[in-house]
């Protein structure tokens, strides 16, 4: 016990650095989603901005990296992350490539949650002669708001566990520092608390998400 | 009248579902002329392009050949922003209502007032006029979900009717609903149509729905109109087998099967059905005739319709006496009426 109120320290610090690159991750990765998923969307055949080469390019892009085990897209993305944020290790690495590989999970959740929308509600709006950018702001992403949210909550659980995993290239946070003193020093109060740590974390966001989608849905 | 929507040589052809299949005929040269201020009826069976049709006068979808014109405009040639300004004035209602989920009826009767970029207040008042005019005051804050079907299709045509359009289109509109309030959402409808002098083209698959409220209609079979003509024309003497059996779905010309055996069990005699149009002689003289020539006949089966105010009978009668009498008197029971024998 005197051993866990040691470590809660460096523990609450490692909690609050690995919720930042959740929340920096999602928030690219977010962004960058929902763009591709929506692009996905709407330029598929019957979509309200159908453009067979994009979403030709989208689909073979998604399903590209989609695939690509993380550990493997961390190591991979160096070279780009050097380029990019200039380094291809540590907190700031770990973010870019987490919103990469988050970018491309999430694409295909927003463009599955896009596809329920029923065609109809897209195509009352067309009738009003509503342009297509309006209808992807006033309709589209309306309409899927509540799935969208359990999507991004879905989402985030996997961030956390690749934030943990980046903990390999030096990205602190509590993988880092379970793999660092838990796992290679044989510490296992450490691996145990970052284990508490992550399962209430995970279990909040899960809460949160989906009390946030029952709102949005208004059931 | 003016002509209001014209249509002239329409086609409309989808790609094979399979590669390698044939294509898809949804509109095959369809003529139309439909009339200022008319509501005009499309009635066909499902799968015969009724859907596609209305479409095209909107332009959800482009014509493969022909052209549409609305007013002066020649609605088949405009694309992207063009079309959409023109698209603001038609307005179009669904079968399914859909109603955007993501707001409450105020939002969905504004949505197309915000397409048309007018300012929030006074969109506030026209959404309140709208759900006034459509009897729906005071549910401006629900949602969809909260309302019955009746009240989500007039959700549907207050914001159909929100940038006051000169043509509302309504595909199915009350085939999702029961019987009762299908007769209140037309009601609704010829309505808008007396009050506003709105051009309404309703399709249906239901006979009702056209004698109800359509002045014309057109009758569609495989892609094509078949036939067309006023309601009361189409409905007193359909020319074609598809016009005929939707007529029969709303007065049962003749009686059949076991009601016909039960009153044949009833009444001795040949069987007659007559018709009759509010173009030739009444009832009251053609059974006067009857009597008078000596034929013995009761009344079996049948009744006298209102088909937009003007009548239509169709009344069968069990006749007893001599053959060449009856045939004799009935030959000549006057103008207008038409007389077939049940056998
Ligand atoms: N987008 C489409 N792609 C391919 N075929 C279509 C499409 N829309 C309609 N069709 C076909 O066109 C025909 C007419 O359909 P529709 O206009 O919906 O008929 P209705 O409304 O009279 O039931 C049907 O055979 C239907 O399958
Ligand atoms: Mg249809």
């Amino acid at each position: 016990m005197n051993e866990v109120v040691g470590i809660l320290p460096t523990l609450a610090e490692q909690t609050a650095i690995m919720l930042g690159i959740v929340a920096l991750s999602l928030a690219f990765g977010g962004i960058g989603g929902l763009a591709i998923g929506t692009g996905l969307y709407v330029t598929r055949s019957g979509g309200v901005l159908e453009q067979r080469g994009v979403w030709w390019i989208l689909n073979v892009l998604v399903n590209t990296v989609r695939p690509i085990p993380f550990i493997i897209l961390l190591a991979a993305l160096q070279p780009i992350g050097r380029g990019l944020v200039g380094t291809g290790i540590g907190t700031e690495y770990a973010i870019f490539a987490i919103s990469v590989a988050a970018t491309f999970g999430i694409a295909r959740i927003v463009e599955q949650n896009l596809v329920a929308i029923p065609t109809g509600v897209i195509e009352a709006a067309r009738a009003t002669g509503a342009s297509p950018w309006r209808i992807i702001r006033t309709v589209i992403l309306p309409e899927a708001l509540g799935p969208l949210v359990l999507g991004f909550t879905f989402a985030v659980i996997a961030i956390v566990d690749m934030s943990a995993v980046a903990g390999l290239v030096g990205g602190e946070g509590l993988g880092n520092y379970a793999i660092t003193y838990g796992y290679r020093q044989f510490d296992e109060v450490v691996t145990w608390s970052a284990l508490v740590v992550v399962v209430i974390a995970v279990q909040l966001i899960q809460a949160l998400g989906n009390w946030l989608a029952r709102r949005i849905m208004r059931r | 009248m003016a002509q209001h929507i014209v249509l002239d040589g329409v086609s409309k052809r989808f790609p094979p579902a399979r590669r390698g299949g044939a294509e898809i005929v949804a509109v095959d040269d369809v003529s139309l002329a439909i009339e200022q201020g008319e509501i005009f009826g499309i009635i066909g069976y499902s799968g015969a392009g009724k859907s596609t049709l209305v479409r095209l006068i909107n332009q959800l979808e482009p014509v493969t050949d022909g052209r549409i014109t609305i007013g002066d405009v020649p609605i088949s040639e405009l694309r992207g922003r063009r079309l959409r300004e023109q698209q603001t004035g038609i307005g179009m209602i669904f079968q399914r209502f859909n109603l955007l989920s993501s707001r409450t009826v105020a939002g969905n009767v504004a949505y197309p007032l915000e397409v048309v970029g007018m300012g929030r207040v006074e969109r506030r008042a026209r959404v309140e006029e709208l759900l006034e005019f459509v009897g729906l005051a005071g549910r401006a804050d629900a949602y969809p979900e909260q309302l019955s079907g009746g009240q989500q299709q007039r959700v549907g045509i207050a914001r159909a009717l929100a940038a006051s359009p000169q043509v509302l289109l309504a595909d199915e509109a009350t085939s999702a609903l029961d019987p009762e309030t299908t007769a209140e959402v037309l009601d609704l409808l010829a309505r808008i149509n007396r009050e506003l002098g709105v051009t309404i083209v309703v399709i249906t698959h239901e006979m009702e729905v056209i004698t109800r409220i359509a002045d014309r209609v057109a009758v569609m079979e495989a892609g094509r109109v078949v036939e067309t003509g006023t309601t009361y024309d189409v409905f007193t003497r359909p020319q074609t087998s598809t016009a005929r059996r939707f007529v029969q779905t709303v007065v049962r010309a003749l009686p059949e099967g076991d009601e016909l055996s039960q009153l044949r069990a009833q009444h001795e005699g040949r069987f007659f059905t007559i018709s009759f149009t509010d173009e030739g002689v009444s009832e009251a003289r053609v059974f006067g005739a009857l009597a008078r020539a000596g034929v013995d006949f009761n009344l079996v089966h049948g009744g006298v319709d209102d088909i937009q105010g003007r009548v239509y009978g169709l009344l069968t009668i069990a006749v007893r006496g001599d053959a060449e009498a009856v045939d004799a008197a009935l030959a000549q029971v006057g103008p207008g009426v038409t007389v077939e024998e049940q056998r």
